[in-house]
């Protein structure tokens, strides 16, 4: 028998690993991993197309890993949505590893996706489909839980994808069922502390999310308007999606957004922006009518 | 699909009633764990390859005497990082007493082959690694599939299915530095179709990943151990 080197060690965890289908896939690489299951992409041979897997690393005794994976494929199921990968199939492996099939994104995590962009309207614009993807969500009963750059991957042609609903607490899934999950740095106060929450949770995390999309540089508006997103206190937050999006198409569209109070000097110039023709000839009026008081004074 | 029979994790085996489950389960522990002793001993404590060779065997003796196993608290750590301090105190006593050993002490446990056990450390890559656990993990591994894969080809073997093992051989086990053969250039070589070979190896590496995991089992000391082992070698971990 020869020595196994490291790298051999490396290639035999990889085939040991690597997901064989009895028929139907056939797995070409490996997309991304995840805490306790890995993601393979894989030609779907009756359909000519490619697709991506998630399957469970290791079974566990109790099945917690299975049927974790199993309720991510039921809430994908449920969501149809262009902003949320349709599931194809879910099945388990011959050696017992529970798997699902969804459509293979091609795509970038949000934060390298952003760097590209350098126009706050573009980064505002990929945002305002991320609202629009977790608002759906929302009006389904289902709260994210877990946004966060990296689990937001953005296509070639700017679609943007809401990815990883395996920490999702959906209003019809028993207690018991729930997954205590989140990521530090964007999960919500109350969330960090282990209470129940509600669509609030998402919101603080898009905010914290609309805050390094901006930039630091980003005009006060905007970020007056992820500040009061990612407030501590739910109550404090916006209560819906849609008022997020509200507020940044007023900023869009160069109307304050309420959450932002503006100094007189900045409004001025805003309306000047806005309303160019219309102020000047404001402006015209009133000077020529102080003009006229100080010719009368005269 | 033949699958191999399930094992019981060797801590429990050696706390067994039964004299005869206890002695097969220390042998078994003996087997897993005497090259990563052995090479964790020449490369962290500098022995030299006599004195490692002796230190080992009379290491699994101490742990006899001392009822090293049985004392082990799976939630204190795990079993595998437990052995080698337990190594590590025994070899500090050994310095401590500038104790020199008589040979073989226990070598009638199970033959243990250094030769080769130094031959392989000969062939290892440059690399050491600086944190010791990493490096006891390797040898740990490596010893893991080292009896994993032979086991696989003895039972191709023993079912006359050596054609299902060469290609297993040729295209997860060969030299990677050596490049890999295709499916056809394999199939070419062994008379077999591609498909064929698509299939022998689908079911040797189903059989080898069983075979890991069971394995895995003897030289563990519990199942959460077992789990986060598992996932760590098999969820791209190494
Ligand atoms: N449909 C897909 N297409 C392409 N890549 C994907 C797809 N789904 C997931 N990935 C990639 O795989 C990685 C891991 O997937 P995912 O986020 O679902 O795992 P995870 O939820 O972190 O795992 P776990 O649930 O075990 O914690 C992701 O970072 C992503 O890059």
């Amino acid at each position: 028998m020869s020595f196994l080197s490291d790298t051999a060690i490396a290639r035999l965890c990889e085939a040991a690993a690597w997901p064989g289908f009895e028929s139907g896939f056939t797995v070409t690489g490996v997309a991304g991993r995840g805490g306790s299951a890995t993601v393979y992409v894989a030609r779907d041979e009756a359909l000519h197309r490619e697709v991506a897997i998630k399957v469970v690393d290791v079974p566990d005794r109790d099945g917690r890993a299975a049927a974790r994976l199993a309720r991510e494929a039921l809430i994908l199921a449920r969501l149809d949505h262009p902003g949320i990968v349709p599931v194809h199939a879910q099945g388990v492996l011959p050696d017992g590893r529970a798997y699902y099939v969804m459509k293979l994104v091609r795509g970038r995590p949000l934060d390298r996706a952003a760097a590209e962009l350098q126009a706050l309207p573009d980064r505002l614009a990929l945002f305002a489909r991320i609202l629009d993807t977790v608002a759906f969500a929302h009006a389904q009963g289902i709260v994210h839980r877990d946004l966060k750059p990296a689990n937001i991957l953005v296509g070639g042609w700017g679609d943007v994808y809401v990815m990883d609903w395996g920490a999702a607490q959906a209003d019809t899934v028993a207690e018991h069922e729930r997954v205590v999950a989140g990521t530090p740095g964007f999960m919500a106060p109350e969330q960090e502390r282990g209470e129940m929450v509600d669509e609030r949770a998402d919101i603080f995390a898009l905010g914290t999310i609309l805050k390094g999309l901006a930039g630091a540089d980003a005009p006060p508006a905007v970020l007056a308007v992820a500040d009061k997103a990612s407030a501590a206190e739910p109550a404090a937050r916006y209560a819906r999606i849609a008022d997020v999006a509200d507020e940044l198409n007023r900023f869009r569209d160069g109307l304050p957004p309420s959450a932002y109070r503006e100094p007189a000097a900045e409004r001025l110039l805003r309306l000047y922006r806005r309303y160019e023709l219309p102020v000047l000839l404001v402006l015209a009026y009133v000077l020529m009518r102080a003009g006229l008081l100080l010719w009368i004074g005269y | 699909m033949a699958f191999p029979p399930t094992r019981l994790s060797v801590v429990a085996r050696t706390r067994s009633d039964d004299e005869e489950t206890r002695r097969v389960a220390f042998a078994a522990l003996v087997e897993a764990y005497w090259k990563p002793i052995y090479k964790y001993l020449r490369l962290q404590w500098h022995l030299d390859p006599d004195q490692a060779a002796d230190a080992t065997q009379d290491f699994f003796v101490s742990a006899l005497e001392k009822d090293l196993i049985a004392r082990y608290d799976p939630a204190r750590a795990r079993f595998r990082t437990y052995l080698r301090l337990c190594v590590d105190g025994y070899q500090s006593n050994q310095v401590k007493a500038g104790r020199r050993l008589k040979r073989g002490g226990g070598a009638s446990l199970v033959s243990l082959d250094f030769t080769t056990a130094e031959g392989e450390l000969r062939q290892r890559e440059p690399s050491v690694p600086a944190d010791v656990d990493e490096l006891f993990y390797r040898e740990w591994v490596r010893a893991l599939f080292d009896r994993a894969v032979g086991e696989l080809r003895e039972r191709a073997e023993s079912r006359g299915r050596r054609a299902m093992f060469e290609v297993f051989e040729r295209y997860d086990l060969a030299d990677p530095a050596a490049g890999r053969p295709s499916y056809a250039e394999i199939a070419g070589s062994l008379g077999l179709t591609p498909a064929t070979v698509t299939n022998h190896l689908a079911a040797m590496r189903r059989e080898f990943r069983a075979l890991v995991l069971d394995h895995l089992r003897e030289v563990t000391g519990s199942e959460e151990e077992w789990e986060a082992e598992a996932r760590r070698l098999l969820g791209g971990g190494w």
